[in-house]
């Protein structure tokens, strides 16, 4: 589904390297988890996959399903199937939250060559699928998460994610601001979409999330690079012992 | 001596070119008194520091520069509501394109033919709120409107009006030079919506006196655009009675020179007086919205919202005004200007300002010029929205505060529907 190789990125105004090459390959049906210390380019490589402006790839290759999704606009890699949960989801006064997400929907399936989704219809399918992660008629009508608590931000990703139904989630630090309550119905949400034909990455800091979604695969990032794979019981040993063993196993 | 003086002598030269018109009839007094009044004042200069954004030159000069006919499509504006339509080409009334005068619950009348009567009810209106507003302020460019004026409409609304009354402008010759006056008078407890829209002319001078009585309400919401080269100059002004209510909308599209005036006196305890205005400029665009509040009556509330999108060495202007008379207590004032820019080579020129005499009042003010948030606009792209469409959509989420000033819901709509069509035409 998403294969990095050799990942090298610069943040072009400082010319300092953040990613100094990431491998890494996430099959279709499979969780894999990103763990590692503050600064070790996690969000970086959220950021980098999904286009945002401001970093350079100096090295390596990101494909989805075989294309290269660095040639692409955002636009174009969300067209293609590839969506940001965001850690700071933007908020954006005066568009209409329902605006926001119809417009997306239509503008996405207009791209893939698909018919555009009716108003009365979309009607619909938002309203189910917000009603499964408890986002009220308010919240669709209010402006773009604003006003929106931590909490309903992050529902507001999730139910965009299912909304679009990409092919390929990632995550980034969706735990956090979660109480532990949000973090159940964020999970579930996440979890329902859980598929033989989709791909997660999920970037965390605590094993927390990951007893929620289980990962099949659990990543140790450090200085731009994995450092360590391994299943579940790494992001356990992490929780138990901090980064500082892994890091000095490595080393 | 008057000839030395350029003040002077292009006043002059203006009058030469136009004159007070034959007919006036009981306007002929207040028309003599605004004829000496703008020789007295002369009309602006470049330096007169209440012109200090917007040259007036092209406002002044004795004949209209020429102004190209607009091409382009030209669906009517407001075709969906049911309206009085009232039609001017190149400032002259159109009978044949404009509707029966007769509505229930006003009266309409043209200031071309209403000289003929001995006694109108317009008598002391004509004029007066352009001479009102002349202090602290002069605007002798609406002075030399009393003063010269062709033709107008004189709306005197006795009940509540069924239909908004469409003023409509249609520019069909590149020279015309039209100068229009129009009166409204609402008697206590009445109410109308009044439309304007369409070019008027290569050149427009318009001046729009509102007097609102006790308790009456004044809907307005006028469009300017989209035509290029025009060169406009409006004066409103309103007069607000105790309770009333008057809110007023401008959309400004286009137009080589724009300068819109806005002068509102509260003089009634408890009105309140709204006016937006949303200015879309793309290359040679001067658009300028000069607005004085004053509150002289308690517990008044005034807002004004003006938004501009400004490119391509577009230049957008804002002095807007809030005066606080010493009586006018428990004022609620509010002033908002700002402008998107959509790069590098257009600017905004704003001039704020607040003048409060009373000591117990709320008012608040404030002016930003900013480019379309990143941030935004990576979260709409990486949701799949293309780069021209997410900017559209930041750029009318720009400019909602102001479009939600319009209350009828069927005029706000067909607004949004015009902002949205001229930034689709733009699209890269």
């Amino acid at each position: 589904m998403l294969e990095i190789k050799n990942l090298h990125v610069e943040l072009e105004d400082e010319d300092k390297a953040i990613l100094k090459g990431v491998d890494l390959t996430v099959e279709a049906g499979k969780v894999h988890a990103i763990m590692g210390p503050n600064g070790s380019g996690k969000s970086t490589l959220s950021y980098v996959l999904s286009g945002r402006d401001g970093y350079e790839v100096t090295e390596g290759t990101a494909t989805l399903e075989g294309a290269d999704i660095l040639s692409m606009e955002p636009e174009e890699r969300a067209a293609a199937g590839l969506f940001l949960a965001f850690q700071y989801p933007v908020e954006i006064p005066g568009v209409g939250n329902m605006t926001f997400m119809r417009t997306a929907l239509n503008a996405q399936r207009k791209a893939r060559g698909e018919d555009e989704v009716s108003a009365a219809d979309f009607l619909k399918l938002i309203r189910a699928k917000a009603k499964e992660l408890k986002i009220d008629a308010d919240m669709l009508k209010r402006p773009v998460n604003v006003g929106f608590s931590g909490g309903e931000k992050k529902r507001n990703e999730i139910l965009q994610m299912a909304l679009l139904e990409p092919k390929m989630c990632i995550l980034d630090e969706t735990d956090s601001g979660l109480d532990v309550d949000a973090m159940k119905l964020v999970s579930d949400g996440v979890n329902a979409l859980r598929d033989a034909g989709r791909g997660f990455l999920v970037i965390t800091h605590y094993q927390r999330l990951l007893d929620h979604i289980k990962p099949d695969f659990v990543h140790i990032m450090s200085d731009g690079r994995i450092i360590k794979t391994g299943g579940p019981e790494l992001a356990i040993e992490v929780e138990k012992n901090g980064y500082a063993d892994i890091l000095a196993e490595v080393a | 001596m008057t000839a030395a003086n350029p003040r002077h002598s292009q006043t002059e030269a203006r009058l030469d070119a136009i004159g007070v018109p034959d007919g006036a009839g009981w306007t002929l007094a207040a028309r003599k008194d605004a004829l000496t009044r703008v020789r007295a004042a002369g009309l602006p200069q470049r330096r007169d520091e209440y012109w200090k954004f917007t040259r007036p030159d092209t406002l002044t000069q004795a004949e209209a520069p020429e102004a190209a006919l607009f091409v382009g499509d030209t669906r009517p504006v407001f075709d969906d509501v049911d309206r009085l339509k009232i039609v001017f080409v190149d400032g002259v009334f159109d009978p044949q394109a404009s509707d029966d005068l007769s509505a229930e619950g006003l009266t309409i009348e043209r200031l071309a033919q209403a000289g003929k009567a001995d006694i109108h009810w317009a008598k002391d209106l004509y004029g007066g709120l352009e001479q009102r507003g002349q202090d602290p302020v002069p605007r002798p460019l609406a002075t030399l409107n009393t003063a010269t004026a062709t033709d107008g409409v004189l709306i005197h609304v006795t009940g509540a009006a069924k239909r908004p009354v469409n003023l409509i402008y249609r520019h069909e010759s590149t020279t015309s030079d039209a100068m229009l006056h129009h009166v409204i008078k609402l008697d206590p407890g009445t109410e109308m919506t009044l439309l304007e829209n369409g070019p008027a002319a290569a050149r427009l001078n318009c001046v729009l006196e509102a007097d609102i009585g006790d308790g009456a309400s004044l809907n307005h919401v006028r469009t300017q655009g989209r035509d290029y080269q025009r060169r406009e100059a409006t004066h409103l002004f309103a007069r607000l009675g105790t309770e009333s209510r008057f809110k007023s909308f401008t959309m400004t599209a286009n137009g080589a020179m724009t300068r819109n005036e806005c002068v509102i006196e509260l003089t009634g305890d408890d009105a309140i007086a709204h006016v937006a205005g949303t200015s879309m400029g793309d290359g040679d665009f001067h658009d300028d919205d000069t607005v004085f509040v004053t509150h002289d009556a308690l517990r008044c509330e005034s807002r004004q919202v003006y938004k501009k999108v400004l490119r391509n060495g577009a230049t957008g202007v804002f002095q807007g005004k809030i005066l606080v008379k010493a009586d006018a207590q428990k004022t609620d004032g509010y002033q908002i200007s700002q402008s998107l820019l959509l790069d590098g080579d257009s600017q905004f020129l704003a001039k704020p300002e607040l003048e409060i005499y009373a000591d117990d009042v709320i008012c608040s003010h404030g002016s930003t010029s900013g480019a379309i948030d990143e941030d935004a606009l990576y979260y709409l792209r990486a949701r799949g929205v293309p780069k021209a469409l997410a900017t559209d959509l930041l750029t009318l989420a720009f400019l909602a505060e102001a479009v939600d000033e319009i209350e009828d819901e069927t005029l706000q709509d067909e607004i949004k529907m015009l902002l949205e069509g001229w930034l689709e035409r733009r699209r890269a």
